[in-house]
């Protein structure tokens, strides 16, 4: 099947418009890129995670002057980007646990404090998992103790990694192999899951946003500002995963911009606490849209229409919109 | 300089004299007192730039200092007990990645029930995690332990516990030399990493390996390790050159010549063990001691060149596995294979129980008598064992053992009722 | 009471000798009732074990005399030493005392001169002042040189102060 090719998805934003100043073009857009997370890597058609992270990484370098150093945690990211015997990072980078990404960056950054190197900055990234579960303990330290670290989460919604389990970041209803479309209410649990970018912000940090792949050139532009802040960033990137979703690869960036859309994921920034920015909808967008393209949400839609689930979920995206006015 | 100084304070004092880079602090007694040292070091400007961070678990301390480490900084931490088990998967990957990281264990039991007294089981739930192990005999040991430790660890790019006795050694005020600055430095030369996060030179800490490679990757953990058995030895000969006393080594006999029954054991009870010795030579009984300071890498030619002549063996440890025995018995009779040399195992001071001179010589005498279970619980009482097998015996819910056995002994929250 | 082993071991050390000083462990928690040992001899001490049979019993809070077996261990030919203001009669111990040689037990009103010259009640200065009037094991004015390496500066001169008037309160006796 061949996709029509929809200009409407990228529009203005298009990551490296060629219509844009050359000063407003995206790091992507550039031909001295630094390729951090270069091609060759194992990712899935149409990974989420792997988009966001390239454009993540070659934004922090060239705010850093290449001179950067990427701590991973255990994950997709990890697991895809390093087959023995290859890597596809094209910067330092460490991996050592699951759970202490943050933790490691800490004593990363402690390092080259030690050896007067403060000219090379520290990112840490992980997934949901990595970051709202088993890495949350070492998060909050990382982020109390305000350590000049950016940590950037690629929030796919579950475990992938390991089979598509649930993370405390799967949305309601969400079927995934621990929570499985099975009984009275089938799929995730409404009433649980965090909120980490909420999270970060009660730690009172110089800044935290969200992000998203459906909007790389403002992705970009959060990465650039979050380097240029010394202290604690954390930059929480919603990136939507074929296998994991069952959703097509091709329908990725769409998915995630009616996350946005929809209200669902929200975009803003906040600085030392308080929300100083939001990306306001600009086609708001009913939550079935998003959620019908979507296998992990089929049982909402088959055999029958769950009215009742659907409007519980419209609650949530109407809440966000609300809260965060973002129609104003 | 000569002090009477707490262990804790001399070891901190000591670690401040190696320079490291990055210290990571989480308190967990008995090793507390080291940290709080280190800390008022760091603030006073006493460790040059060294980083001094205050971390939210022992999991979180040891990664801090992985990343330090692959950062090309020299970093230490401390910990003990719950803390080390806590910080497990942090301490598999910090030997799996080669960073020569120094820990120093304050040892102390492991919970339940919660005990926060000194024994073995901590670092011997660790013994296999890849890292080397020293056993601290005295507090100035402890403290030259650690000069060799930070050198060895780096020679061979492989992280290092020394483990010191908690309370017995880390709370103990002794006269004790705490080295000047030119002997370590002389000693002890910067950090050169095999390994370096390097913007010029970008490499991949910590990739993937599979099949194909991980045996390959684990032979050469172990070889570094068969490394050691050689290099323990020549640091600690070119420390007593510079420093003018014999510290660290993989073995050290005492008595041990022509003597019938050898002695085996680990740490500061080895100070009561020698009196014992002593004791029972005077008297004419063939004994001896030998200490291991090194239990990983196992010395096993060492121990074994020393123990070919003993008639009898005894093991004496601070730690037992559950349906097995001893642990450190175990390596012992590795050592001797091949040898019919009987070998009993006394399990000793768990929890903190004084492991007296006058219940040595008593077990120790009944071991060269042959008339000694294996293994053998130092002071173990069996009226409380009795009458708790005959309490479950009575009913199923025959309730927790732990406040059964205080409640018996009239001992509820520590107090006589 | 710990500190107050660890500043005899101090003692000790600056007059040539080896010495060991570590508590009877536990949490840190005021007010628990605490037991601290002291070795001293003139060769290295290797002996690991708690103190079971002490040549000299400082008693520093009175008070657990009627809950604790203090005295279990201690040989008719150790030495005594309470921190009270009352007589052994007072306490009742009168009939336990007669055991002792005359010159082996006292009792000290450390808590009193540590009001007195420090302002606080912190007895353990003026119980080593005491322990060396007693004992002889030690000399006053090493004494006073741990306490002042222990408490720099005043803290350091006062609590010095009580130990002397402790020591010469026993040496008056």
């Amino acid at each position: 099947m061949t996709q029509r090719i929809k200009f409407y998805q990228t529009g203005t934003l298009t990551v490296g418009n060629r219509l844009l100043d050359e000063d407003n073009r995206t790091v992507q857009g550039t031909v001295d890129r630094s390729n951090s997370l270069t091609s060759g890597h194992r990712a899935c058609q149409g990974c989420g995670e792997a988009l966001g992270a390239r454009y993540v990484v070659d934004a922090a370098m060239r705010a850093a002057g290449d001179r950067l150093f990427a701590v991973n945690a255990t994950g997709c990211l990890e697991v895809f980007s390093t087959p023995y015997p290859e890597s596809s990072w094209q910067v330092p980078w460490l991996h050592s646990l699951f759970g202490n990404a943050p933790a490691v960056a800490t004593g990363v950054r402690a390092a080259l404090r030690a050896k007067g190197r403060t000219d090379i900055k520290v990112l840490a990234q992980g997934g949901d998992g990595g970051t709202a579960d088993i890495g949350f303990g070492c998060l909050s330290g990382m982020f109390e103790r305000n350590d000049d670290v950016l940590y950037v989460c690629y929030d796919n919604e579950a475990y992938m990694n390991t089979g598509v389990q649930r993370s405390g970041s799967t949305p309601p209803a969400a079927r995934t192999s621990t929570t499985p479309a099975a009984g009275a209410a089938p799929g995730n649990v409404f009433g649980q899951g965090k909120n980490v970018p909420r999270i970060a912000m009660a730690h009172g940090i110089p800044y935290v946003a969200t992000a998203s792949v459906a909007d790389l050139q403002d992705l970009e532009a959060k990465v650039t500002k979050a380097m240029n802040i010394d202290g604690a960033r954390y930059i929480h990137v919603h990136v939507p995963c074929p296998l994991g979703w069952g959703s097509a690869p091709c329908d990725t960036i769409k998915l995630a911009r009616l996350a946005i859309e929809t209200g669902l994921f929200p975009l803003y920034e906040a600085e030392y606490g308080d929300v100083t920015d939001v990306t306001p909808i600009r086609r708001r967008m009913p939550v079935e849209d998003y959620l019908r393209p979507q296998k992990r949400f089929a049982h909402l839609f088959r055999p029958d229409l769950d009215a009742e689930v659907l409007a519980q979920i419209q609650k949530i995206a109407d809440d966000n919109i609300e809260k965060l006015k973002l129609l104003d | 300089m000569l002090k009477q100084i707490e262990g804790s304070h001399a070891i901190a004092e000591t670690i401040a004299l190696c320079r490291p880079e990055v210290i990571c602090a989480y308190p967990i007694t008995p090793q507390t007192h080291i940290v709080e040292r280190l800390s008022e070091l760091t603030r006073t400007g006493d460790i040059g730039n060294c980083q001094y961070i205050n971390v939210e678990s022992e999991f979180a301390a040891l990664s801090v200092a992985i990343g330090a480490s692959a950062a090309g900084a020299r970093a230490y931490t401390a910990t003990s007990s719950q803390g080390l088990l806590f910080m497990t998967e942090a301490v598999y990957n910090a030997a799996g990645l080669g960073l020569p990281i120094v820990m120093t264990i304050g040892n102390r039991a492991i919970g339940a029930p919660i005990n926060i007294w000194n024994d073995h089981s901590d670092s011997m739930a660790l013994r296999d995690a890849g890292w080397i192990q020293f056993y601290a005999e005295t507090n100035q040991e402890a403290v030259d332990l650690h000069i060799q430790a930070f050198r060895l660890a780096e020679r061979l790019s492989v992280p290092v516990m020394v483990c010191v006795d908690g309370f017995i050694l880390t709370h103990a005020y002794e006269r004790i030399e705490v080295p000047e600055p030119e002997p370590v430095d002389a000693y002890l030369p910067a950090f050169e990493p095999v390994q370096v996060l390097d913007p010029d030179d970008p490499v991949t800490i910590g990739a993937m390996v599979g099949p194909e490679a991980f045996t390959e990757v684990r032979y050469l953990a172990h070889h570094k390790h068969l490394q050691a058995i050689d290099v323990i030895p020549e640091l600690s000969t070119e420390f007593a050159d510079v420093f003018g006393r014999q510290a660290g080594g993989l073995i050290r006999p005492y008595r041990t010549e022509d003597a019938e029954t050898v002695v085996i054991g680990l740490g500061s009870v080895m100070g009561t063990i020698k009196e014992t010795v002593d004791e029972m030579r005077d008297d004419g009984v063939s004994i001896g001691a030998v200490t291991i300071v090194s239990f990983r890498p196992f010395p096993m030619l060492a121990l074994r060149v020393a123990l070919e002549n003993a008639k009898r063996v005894i093991v004496v440890e601070k730690c037992f596995a559950d349906g097995l025995g001893g642990i450190v018995v175990g390596s012992v009779r590795m050592a001797l294979r091949g040898f019919s040399t009987p070998i009993y195992t006394v399990i000793a001071g768990l929890g903190g129980r004084p492991i007296t001179q006058a219940s040595l010589r008593q077990t120790f005498g009944d071991a060269v008598a042959d008339k000694i279970n294996d293994p053998h619980f130092l002071d173990l009482d069996w009226a409380v064992i009795d009458r708790e097998l005959a309490r479950g015996q009575d009913k199923r819910r025959s309730g927790p053992i732990a406040e059964n056995i205080l409640r018996e002994m009239g001992l509820v929250g520590g107090k006589p009722v | 009471m710990v500190s107050a082993a660890e500043m005899l071991s101090i003692t000790a050390f600056l007059e040539g000798a080896h010495a060991q000083a570590f508590p009877s462990f536990g949490s840190e928690r005021m007010g628990a009732p605490v037991v601290a040992f002291c070795r001293i001899d003139d060769k290295e001490i290797r002996l690991r074990e708690p103190v079971m049979t002490p040549d000299v019993l400082i008693v520093q809070d009175p008070t657990l005399l009627h809950q604790v077996d203090l005295f279990n261990g201690l040989d008719t030919r150790g030495y005594l030493l309470i921190n009270t203001s009352k007589s052994y009669l007072d306490l009742g111990l009168g009939d336990y005392v007669d055991r002792f040689p005359p010159h082996h037990i006292c009792t000290v009103a450390a808590t009193k001169w540590a009001m007195e010259y420090v302002g606080r009640p912190l007895p353990n200065a003026a119980l080593l002042g005491a322990f060396a009037g007693l004992t002889y094991r030690v000399k006053l004015e090493s004494v006073q040189t741990a306490i002042r390496q222990k408490f720099p500066g005043k803290l350091g001169d006062d609590n010095a102060k009580a130990a002397a008037r402790a020591y010469d309160s026993i040496r008056t006796n």
